[in-house]
């Protein structure tokens, strides 16, 4: 399990930090992981919302006022006196595992509404009604674990997307995608190569972290393989995440099998690993990737026996293919038949493919500029190197969105794609390169119209994005602690 | 330029016999070690600073036998810490029964600098270890345990 703390005492030099050390130490005794936060007088080193989204309960050790209690209040919790995390550590924590399963706060001093001795009485109060807290519901579960495998995805995103662009800027942008940077040195391909190579790392990362929030360590490596997998069978990240969430549950599944006393101190490090990993690669590529190879061989050819007859209709199919999952087989379908198109000198369908594939990250970034409220910080700064992302024609740059919310998200990013596919075709827009975004604007036939189509269409994405964010609110989607409705939920 | 646990604690501030049986002589005796090092300027503030936390907290004996008496005060002009080992050992109340043959007397000076605090702060750290405790324990002279707390309490 995994949790997070909180220490603090008046004076703030010795006992907040030999509580957080005496937790430290009985979490690696237990297996658990703890992320303290020592609020003493060496500057308080706030835990990250990484660790707070993938943890499953809270621990305060403090005879004093807590900062920022509210960051912690949708988890379950135990306080305690420094004292007795000092002395006894180990009744510390058997407190807090019984908190965790029961779904308990157990008696914090600003929210006496909770109750001390009941079991249920807490977990009805936040499980109830579907908006309380979300760790509560199986959705709510399910997002955090989404959001942990997301925060620890997104720095390759970020890094990978702005160095992918830069390739773009500085090399040539139509050919800098096939050069080795090995054979012959250009700083376009430098910079090609290594933004490709974090990209690649998306669906891995984003796999293992999720079977990380739901299992610990033992999920890191079958999630991580499950998310190589993906890549490999082009399942793209929603694959991934499949994967993850199937390697989370599969440990999950083999902690709860009697393996006899014996074998425990290598369950961690060999059995959960090595059985979870075979299992979850053999789902990865029997049950999932030959579906997807025969579902991607049956979409181009529909997509090929549509031709391209009506041109806004087909511009509209290009948008909502592009959108539904960014990189994975549906994208490819759409963005192969477009590129397929420009050796046949047909020219407009690659247009319509580029355009729907910029307005989901410049969509995302423009919603996150005008409704900060409904994102989190994580997603606020992704929101900026989006605009980057989305103007060079890297539609990863949406991932890290619709992975945390896919089923608010990917919606939005199709209807914005599909009108402006569909616009692109209608303004009779053309493009002679495969990739590039506005670095390839000068090869673009009728490029006003077509950048009309493009903000048209990132309007259409932000507006749905946010519409939907809004219809569906929940609590743990606000950026602003003090926002959240969880007092008032408790009470 | 690095901050070391020299710049805290010497051995002139090491009572591996401390004379004191109970714990307002025993801050005193340790107290005096800090004013004679000129690391405390004020002993009766001083003191009073720390037998009023001592007070507010209830006591600061541990279960491990370790006792952290400590207050952050005006009359402190450099972040020091002392230490004493007594036996049989001296009630410092707290949440422990049993008496504290370890004791470490922190002296923090009001507004600190952060790097200070932070060592003093890893000196706590590593008081949950047993290994820690047991080479204090173990130790023949304050040079000794000064090599212990080289070795174990770092920035």
């Amino acid at each position: 399990m995994k949790f997070v703390a909180v220490t603090a005492c008046p004076t703030g030099i010795a006992h907040t930090y030999m509580a957080a050390e005496a937790l430290e130490e009985e979490a690696r005794k237990r297996g658990h992981e703890i992320a303290v936060e020592t609020q003493g007088s060496a500057g308080s080193e706030k835990v990250d919302d990484a660790a707070i989204s993938g943890a499953v309960g809270v621990i305060y050790a403090v005879d004093t006022n807590v900062d920022g209690r509210d960051r912690f209040s949708h988890l379950p919790s135990v306080e305690v006196t420094p004292g007795e995390a000092i002395n006894h550590a180990a009744r510390v924590f058997d407190r807090a595992e019984q908190a965790v399963e029961e779904g308990v706060s157990e008696a914090p001093a600003e929210t006496a509404a909770s109750g001390a001795g009941g079991g249920g009485a807490a977990a009805a109060a936040t499980g109830g009604g579907g908006d309380g807290p979300g760790r509560s519901s199986r959705g709510g579960a399910v997002r955090q674990w989404l959001m942990t495998g997301v925060s620890y995805m997104l720095p390759f995103v970020t890094a990978g997307g702005i160095l992918i662009a830069l390739a773009f800027l500085v090399g040539d942008t139509v050919t800098v995608v096939e050069e080795n940077v090995y054979e012959e040195f250009s700083f376009g391909a430098l910079f090609f190569k290594i933004g490709g190579t974090a990209f690649s790392m998306i669906g891995p990362i984003l796999a293992g972290f999720i079977a990380y929030a739901m299992a610990d360590r033992p999920g890191i490596a079958p999630g991580i393989v499950s998310g190589l997998l993906a890549n490999e069978i082009g399942a793209g990240f929603l694959g991934a995440i499949i994967g993850g969430l199937l390697a989370g549950a599969i440990v999950i599944g083999l902690k709860r099998v009697p393996f006899p006393r014996s074998l425990r101190s290598l369950l961690p490090v060999l059995f959960y690993p090595l059985i979870a990993t075979f299992i979850v690669g053999t789902l990865m590529i029997l049950v999932i990737g030959e579906p997807i190879a025969a579902a991607t061989e049956a979409l181009t050819a529909w997509l090929e026996g549509l031709g391209t007859a009506n041109a806004i209709v087909l511009g509209t199919i290009l948008g909502l293919m592009m959108a539904f999952d960014m990189g994975g087989p549906v994208n490819k379908v759409a963005y192969f038949f477009g590129v397929g198109l420009i050796a046949e000198n047909v020219l407009a369908p690659m247009a319509a493919v580029m355009a729907a594939g910029m307005t989901p990250p410049l969509g995302l970034a423009l919603a996150t500029a005008v409704r900060k409220r409904l994102f989190n910080v994580q997603e606020q700064e992704a929101g900026k190197a989006a605009w980057v992302m989305g103007a060079s024609f890297i539609t990863e740059g949406a991932i890290p969105f619709a992975a945390a919310d896919p089923i608010r998200v990917i919606p939005a990013l199709m209807l914005g794609s599909a009108v402006a596919g569909g616009l692109s075709m209608a303004f009779d827009a053309t493009l002679r390169a495969p990739h590039g975004g506005i670095f390839v604007f000068g090869l673009v036939g009728n490029w006003p119209l077509y950048i009309l189509a493009i903000a048209i269409g990132a309007v259409v994405t932000a507006a749905g994005v946010i519409a939907l964010k809004q219809f569906h609110r929940t609590p743990d989607d606000a950026v602003d602690p003090s926002a959240t409705t969880t007092e008032a939920a408790r009470a | 330029m690095d901050l070391t646990i020299d710049d805290v604690i010497t051995t002139d501030l090491i009572i591996l016999d401390l004379d004191a049986t109970e714990r307002d002589a025993a801050i005193a005796e340790m107290a005096d070690r800090l004013v004679a090092q000129g690391r405390v300027s004020d002993r009766d503030t001083y003191v009073n600073d720390v037998l009023e936390r001592e007070r507010e907290g209830g006591g600061t004996g541990m279960e491990m036998g370790v006792a952290i008496p400590h207050a952050k005060s005006e009359a402190v002009t450099n972040a020091s810490v002392a230490f004493a080992r007594t036996n049989p050992g001296i009630d410092f109340g707290g949440d422990s029964e049993q008496p504290s043959t370890l004791v470490f007397l922190i002296a923090a000076p009001v507004g600190g600098d952060d790097l200070h605090i932070r060592l003093l702060s890893r000196l706590s750290r590593r008081l949950i270890h047993e290994s820690f405790r047991q080479k204090l324990y173990d130790a023949s002279s304050p040079d000794e345990v000064m090599e212990t707390l080289r070795e174990e309490v770092t920035l």
